[in-house]
């Protein structure tokens, strides 16, 4: 699979101040239904996105007209905990997301983001303030994100870096799958297996 | 020599290969597959004209989006019929072993792995599924992935991982009657918070963990991940060789006696480091219930309801806040007598025999509560032939509770089986999420005594108080 590479992103805010945002929000198990990746953007906070006759919230901050064409979420703590889906994170790409801001990430959600294109950047708690501080001054606010150089950096200057594990960062940087790093390494598989018997007798038997 | 933790031994015993600057590969023993995390990945490999490489490692099962009260597939909703159909051809067109809706075994996919022996000691277990902690209990590395990595360990049987870091959680002390491995998980997450374990493992010692049962030892890792740790785990002991030996899978004669005196290696050695530690004393416990929206929002049972007024952190304030709003709960107040509407008993966390006898030992004798409707789903349809073979059913039944066939249920609402709008439901499941059981509903997590205590007065009930 070709992604889309990430390099630099300028782009506009929405921000969704709640810490702790569990994946069953993020998309609830009615819209796991499908056997493919289409069509996740529907389903993208879709309780807090839509009122109980399926009319959207206005409260919503995706509702917003003020963050209509955002690709950035600015969020609290502990963002894509809960079940594993990765439904989580084709569904905020869908939607327009590129970039999730948080003080800290879910580690499996974190996981799924990364294999995605789609950027958890982990920043310190006055860095998110900051940012939900300069949403709420000036929605239209651009700030960018350099995943080179691993800084968030915003309009007056103020800049900080994110932490990102090397591989992960190349493998972004040059859209390329990482499923094409694990099939390079068939041999040392191979041997591995040999090595240590993994055969399961017992298993084959039944 | 160096000293090492159970987890140091499986992780080392594991990796293929680590290059400079990559992450380590790491070989999967186990991978389980369920119909709702798995469609895009064989989709990934049929792109990419890709064989599964070890089809023999692989066991599929159905479970989430499954019907409790029928098995007839063309009853339940199109979507869903359609997703079960695409894993049954994927495991034929892939040659992949599938305990489907025909099969005497199916069951959830964190019961039928251990049930069936495929989980054992020393091997690394994978499944897109967050609750795959739960083998740990045999003194395995599992834990959850994508689908991204779904197709990885399909394609390659390997993952690229990070190595985690450990996390020792020692449980002191004797459990008092009534109380459980339930009861242990949920006072842990309450102490450590949802992200208390976040890039970590868990290895759970001490003495109440050592008298647990491979079943409680289940419950306890199976929320390993509501801690915010991918994986728990459990030094393999006596108990464990005991649980396993004769499964369907299990080594058999010579080779038994080989894997035993291996697994007999796998314990942390005496002295070995941790990254973080912790000690809870579960002399004092009480039975725990959640009065929130995530699970660590949990208290015992006769505490009453945290007020955020008098909370210094102000994200917790503000959390606290509106789960109290979602849930429509007054601080201060206590959750003991609060009116419930409905009552499950079932999911990874809690619908294993042991589960349902303990829940079937409050309810003998008795009946549900007025106005209260009770779902009793058996985690596979071994215990449900089990329970059956005991009688529990017509305990359930005879009580007015209801009896279903073997799925995940209530626990996420993939079928029919979920909460209404506004409704209150004791769960004996793992997430208490908004709307998790339904758009609207509200959970409270609590072991499967309590929940069967609350189903007959109809409200949250100590369950040491109803016991003779």
């Amino acid at each position: 699979m070709t992604l889309e590479p990430f390099t630099r992103l300028t782009a506009t805010i929405t921000p969704l101040p709640y810490d702790d945002v569990d994946t069953d929000q993020i998309i609830p198990a009615k819209y796991l239904k499908g056997t493919t990746r289409e069509g996740m953007d529907q389903g993208l906070f879709a309780r807090w996105r839509y009122g109980p006759d399926g009319s959207p919230n206005p409260e919503f901050p995706l509702n917003r007209p003020a963050y209509r064409g955002s690709q950035i979420l600015v969020t609290g703590n502990n963002f894509g905990c809960g079940s594993s889906r990765e439904h989580a994170p084709w569904a905020l790409y869908a939607y327009g997301f590129r970039a999730i801001i948080s003080p800290s990430f879910a580690d499996i959600f974190r996981n799924n983001a990364l294999k995605n294109g789609l950027l958890p950047v982990a920043v310190e708690p006055e860095m998110q303030a900051a940012l939900l501080a300069l949403v709420e001054e000036d929605p239209a606010a651009k700030i960018t994100i350099d995943l080179d150089a691993q800084t968030v950096t915003l309009p007056d200057g103020r800049q900080a870096t994110f932490p990102i594990d090397g591989f992960s960062k190349r493998c972004l940087l040059d859209g390329v799958d990482q499923l094409g790093y694990l099939l390079k390494q068939e041999a040392a598989i191979a041997a591995y297996e040999e090595e240590t018997g993994k055969a399961r007798p017992e298993m084959e038997q039944r | 020599m160096e000293r090492r933790t159970l987890f140091d031994k499986i992780w080392e015993n594991h990796v293929v290969t680590h290059e400079e600057g990559s992450p380590a590969v790491l070989y999967v023993d186990l991978h389980l597959v369920h119909e709702v995390t798995s469609p895009q990945a064989f989709a990934g490999l049929r792109e990419k004209g890709l064989a599964v490489r070890r089809p023999d490692r692989t066991v599929a099962t159905m479970d989430h989006s499954t019907p409790t009260n029928t098995r007839d597939l063309s009853l339940i909703d199109a979507l869903a019929a359609r997703q079960l159909q695409v894993l049954a051809q994927n495991c034929r067109e892939f040659g992949i072993r599938l305990y489907d809706m025909e099969s005497a075994e199916r069951g959830i996919v964190h019961v039928i792995g251990p049930e069936l022996g495929l989980t054992q000691p020393g091997l690394t277990i994978v499944c897109g599924d967050s609750h795959t902690s739960t083998h740990g209990a045999f003194g395995a590395l599992a834990f959850g992935i994508g689908t991204s990595e779904v197709e990885h360990v399909l394609a390659s049987q390997c993952l690229l991982q990070a190595r985690p870091r450990t996390y020792r959680v020692h449980f002191d002390g004797r459990l008092q009657a009534g109380v459980t491995a339930k009861d242990m998980i949920l006072a842990l997450i309450a102490r450590i918070g949802i992200g208390g374990g976040t890039g970590h493992v868990f290895e759970y010692t001490g003495e109440a963990v050592r008298n647990l049962s491979m079943e409680g030892r289940m419950t306890l890792c199976n929320m390993s991940i509501e801690g915010g740790a991918r994986a728990g785990m459990v030094a393999p002991d006596e108990t464990t060789f005991e649980y396993l030996a004769g499964r369907p899978y299990a080594p058999q004669g010579e080779a038994w006696e080989e894997a035993v005196a291996a697994w007999r290696a796998l314990p942390s050695d005496q002295g070995a480091d941790y990254d973080r530690s912790v000690t809870l004393d579960v002399s004092t416990l009480e039975p725990m219930i959640t009065y929130g929206t995530n699970p660590g929002m949990g208290l015992p049972i006769s505490q009453p309801i945290p007020d955020p007024a008098g909370m210094g952190d102000p994200g917790a304030r503000a959390m606290t806040e509106k789960a109290l709003r979602y849930m429509d709960l007054q601080p201060g107040r206590p959750l003991l007598d609060h009116k419930v509407d409905v009552v499950f008993l079932g999911s990874c966390t809690n619908s294993r025999l042991s589960d349902l006898r303990e829940a079937a030992r409050v309810l003998d004798g008795r009946k549900v509560a007025d106005g209260v409707r009770m779902l009793v789903v058996p985690g596979s349809e071994t215990v449900r032939r089990q329970a059956e073979a005991e009688g529990l059913d017509r305990i359930f039944t005879n009580a007015g509770a209801e009896w279903r066939y073997a799925g995940c249920s209530m626990c996420l609402a993939m079928n029919d089986d979920r909460l209404q709008p506004g409704q209150y439901a004791v769960s004996t499941s793992n997430r208490n999420f908004e709307g998790r059981q339904g758009t609207g509903g509200r959970t409270f997590l609590a072991s499967p005594l309590t929940a069967a205590a609350t189903a007959v007065t109809g409200r949250v009930t100590d369950p040491r108080t109803l016991e003779e």
